[in-house]
């Protein structure tokens, strides 16, 4: 990709954070390392699907970008400028470019604020709000722009049902026309029937307004809808990256190949004749990960190298790359 | 399933309320359906649709007050279970008829050891002593594929993951050898390759003894890969009720259409947009008179809004609850 387009590029990110014991004097003893060396860039306009089970590293990925978080490692240049190490006042303009949405719907809102305040408050911090009239016409365009109706403004969170809710926390980060939206299980709360109104929000508004998406979640079939690439993590790494329709119709990693199999399709049909990549156990402790390629021990083709040589993140070419040591040989 | 053979389990025209008065919901409406030996019944619908509500009736542990069980039938080999008095039914549950939960940690017993809450069934329902049942606890966890049993067997629940703990709950519903395990979304809470684990091992462990498995779940997904026969609910009815191939194959009613339309596919085709489903669920306090669905279905007419229509059948094993295929009288 040529360096113009590139909005976002994150290189060996690394966040650990410290584990204390005792109340009065606490000692660390030991260390989450939650995200472990995370490499990969996102074009302006773009959608990047990031999947993985719980306690991957997925939020904790997202949150170090949009500097929530401190980085412990590794290097976030963002719109061409180094923004690792940006303080609070370097991060207030930042702010204007990047904005989250999150999970919850009933947790993310302020239950005390009306949803005209709540959509722009992000104005009000950036002091462009000072025309009322301009103010309210702004909030009014933004909540057409996600399928609320205008004269809902005065009526508070509770009074939304849950897509709703989700629909204003779209708003109110679209508010200050970002170039980068991270969202973080954006319909994973909400039931099934639901989810569509809001994916679609989300492809549509990506498709008038030509906002970069960070879209974490664990649905493989929601992400692969609305992405055009996807990076799957394992215990803080990112294990393959790749165009979306070449991770789900030839995934390379054993993991990646596992994810998929594990999804069922709605379909009984295709279900009756898939292949199926069982693994053994659950995703070991983020704490105490294993030697070697961390996946070796539920990896079903794990040889005697993976357990002592950590596999590298190797491009393949064609914007792929994957770590697992199946995969040098091709590389070289 | 043959039309010949007596199923397991018949639910007939279960109605389960909670509250009175005024704000009295009707939880489970008029619901019916059959349980075959050794079939795994899928119950679909979103949340509040009555799914949980309907198990919890099944086994008699509808909380009492606010709730009730206000009329119908549950006959589980022969036996109307609403009519038992509570020591029978005790009989049963755990014994005959097995849940497992959706979230293990309720239902299990923080201060026990899991091979104390394996035994426990085994020593109640089968009166062994208790040296006895936890050498069969033993046996069990080996069945749902533990490893090292011996110190699993004096771990405490929190010492375990959320797979683990299901596992666990597994055994324990396996314990007296049941002939119908109800599964309530066993493995929401679970990761994608854990929750497969889990759905392969239930699926096969009640295979094996014919066990018959009612497995509640939201996703179609789950329910296309593990289903035999298929219940779709909405707002506390069935709309909708067909073997899993022709459900698929040939939905019906408009909100299982509505429902397969709206959810992304891993093999489906990404440049199309997905359909939602308009509006909102249904709030159970305050249904509308005719059709529940009426409010967000695109084919609604004055006749939806003014009338329920009942559970008709549309085809071999099929049924559905919609004006469109049932002739309307006039
Ligand atoms: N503030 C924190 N302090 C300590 N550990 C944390 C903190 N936030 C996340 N973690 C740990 O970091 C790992 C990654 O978490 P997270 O990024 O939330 O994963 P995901 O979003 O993929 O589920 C997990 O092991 C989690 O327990
Ligand atoms: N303990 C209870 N007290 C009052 N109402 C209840 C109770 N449990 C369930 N309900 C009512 O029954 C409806 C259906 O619940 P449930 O069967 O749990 O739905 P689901 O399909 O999500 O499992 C709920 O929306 C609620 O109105
Ligand atoms: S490096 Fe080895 S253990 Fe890791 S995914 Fe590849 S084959 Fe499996
Ligand atoms: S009865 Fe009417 S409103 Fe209800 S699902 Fe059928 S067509 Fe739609
Ligand atoms: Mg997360
Ligand atoms: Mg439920």
């Amino acid at each position: 990709m040529s360096e113009a387009d590139v909005l976002l590029r994150v290189d060996d990110l690394q966040v650990h954070f410290p584990v204390h014991k005792g109340a009065v004097f606490r000692k660390q003893v030991a260390t989450v390392k939650a995200v472990d060396g995370v490499s990969f860039q996102l074009k302006r306009g773009e959608t990047l699907g990031l999947v993985g089970e719980s306690g991957c590293g997925k939020s904790t990925t997202g949150l170090a970008i949009l500097r929530m978080l401190e980085p412990s490692g590794g290097r976030i240049e963002f719109e061409g400028k180094d923004i690792t190490h940006f303080d609070k006042s370097s991060l207030r303009p930042l702010r204007r470019r990047m904005q989250m949405v999150y999970q919850d719907p009933f947790g993310s809102l302020n239950p005390r604020m009306k949803v005209r305040d709540i959509i722009g408050e992000p104005l009000e911090v950036h002091g462009l709000a000072n025309d009322r009239k301009a103010f309210d016409q702004r909030i009014a365009q933004l909540m057409r722009t996600v399928g609320l109706l205008p004269d809902m403004a005065d009526r508070f969170p509770h009074e939304f049902s849950g897509g709703q809710r989700q629909r204003i926390g779209i708003a109110r980060a679209l508010a200050l026309e970002p170039a980068l939206i991270i969202c973080d299980e954006p319909v994973s709360a909400l039931d099934v029937s639901i989810q569509a109104q809001v994916v679609n929000v989300f492809v549509e508004l990506q498709q008038r307004l030509g906002m970069a998406y960070l879209f974490i979640a664990h649905d493989l079939a929601v992400v692969r809808h609305v992405s055009d690439r996807i990076a799957v993590m394992y215990l803080g790494r990112i294990v393959e990256i790749a165009a979306r329709d070449e991770i789900y119709r030839k995934p390379l990693h054993p993991y990646t190949q596992a994810l998929l199999a594990a999804v069922p399709v709605a379909d009984p049909v295709v279900e009756a004749t898939r292949k199926r990549v069982p693994v053994s156990g659950e995703v070991p402790s983020a704490m105490n990960p294993p030697s070697g390629c961390r996946f070796h021990t539920r990896c079903p083709l794990a040889m005697d190298r993976c357990r002592h040589e950590d596999p590298a993140l190797r491009d393949l070419g064609a914007g792929r790359a994957v770590a697992c040591h199946l995969h040098d040989m091709a590389a070289q | 399933m043959t039309a010949a053979a007596k199923p397991l389990l018949s639910v007939r025209n279960l109605v389960t309320r909670f509250g009175r008065g005024r704000g009295a919901v009707t939880a489970v409406d008029d619901v019916s359906f059959d349980v075959g030996v050794g079939e795994t019944v899928a119950v679909v619908g979103e949340s509040g649709s009555g799914k949980s509500v309907t198990a919890l009736s099944i086994l008699r542990l509808i909380p009492s007050p606010p709730g009730r069980i206000e009329s119908g039938e549950i006959l589980f080999e022969g036996t109307d279970l609403t009519k038992l008095s509570e020591r029978e039914i005790m009989e049963i549950r755990g014994n005959r008829i097995a849940m497992i939960f959706q979230e293990p940690m309720s239902s299990l017993n923080p201060v026990l050891t899991v091979g104390l809450q394996v035994a426990e069934p085994i020593n109640v329902h089968r009166r062994k002593p208790w040296d006895a049942a936890l050498g069969t606890a033993k046996q069990l966890l080996g069945r749902v594929r533990m490893s090292d049993t011996e110190s699993r067997l004096r771990a405490y629940p929190h010492q375990f993951s959320g797979g683990m703990r299901q596992r666990a709950m597994i055994a324990m519903a396996l314990a007296c050898e049941p002939r119908l395990i109800i599964a309530d979304e066993p493995t929401t809470a679970l990761d994608v390759t854990v929750q497969a684990q889990i759905l392969d091992l239930l699926k096969d462990l009640a295979q094996g003894s014919r066990c018959s498995l009612i497995l509640i779940t939201h996703d179609l997904g789950v329910v296309a890969r593990y289903a035999d026969r298929v219940v779709v609910m909405y707002a506390g009815r069935v709309v909708e009720q067909a073997p899993a191939r022709e459900l698929y194959a040939n939905p019906r009613h408009p909100y299982t259409r509505g429902l397969m339309a709206s959810v992304p596919r891993l093999d489906g085709d990404t440049n199309k947009r997905l359909v939602p489903i308009d509006g909102q669920p249904p709030n159970l306090a305050r249904l509308p008179t005719g059709c529940a669905f009426a409010p967000r279905c695109k084919q609604a007419t004055d006749l939806c809004h003014r009338e329920r229509p009942a559970l008709s059948e549309i085809g071999p094993q099929h049924q559905i609850a919609c004006w469109l295929e049932t002739p309307a009288h006039v």
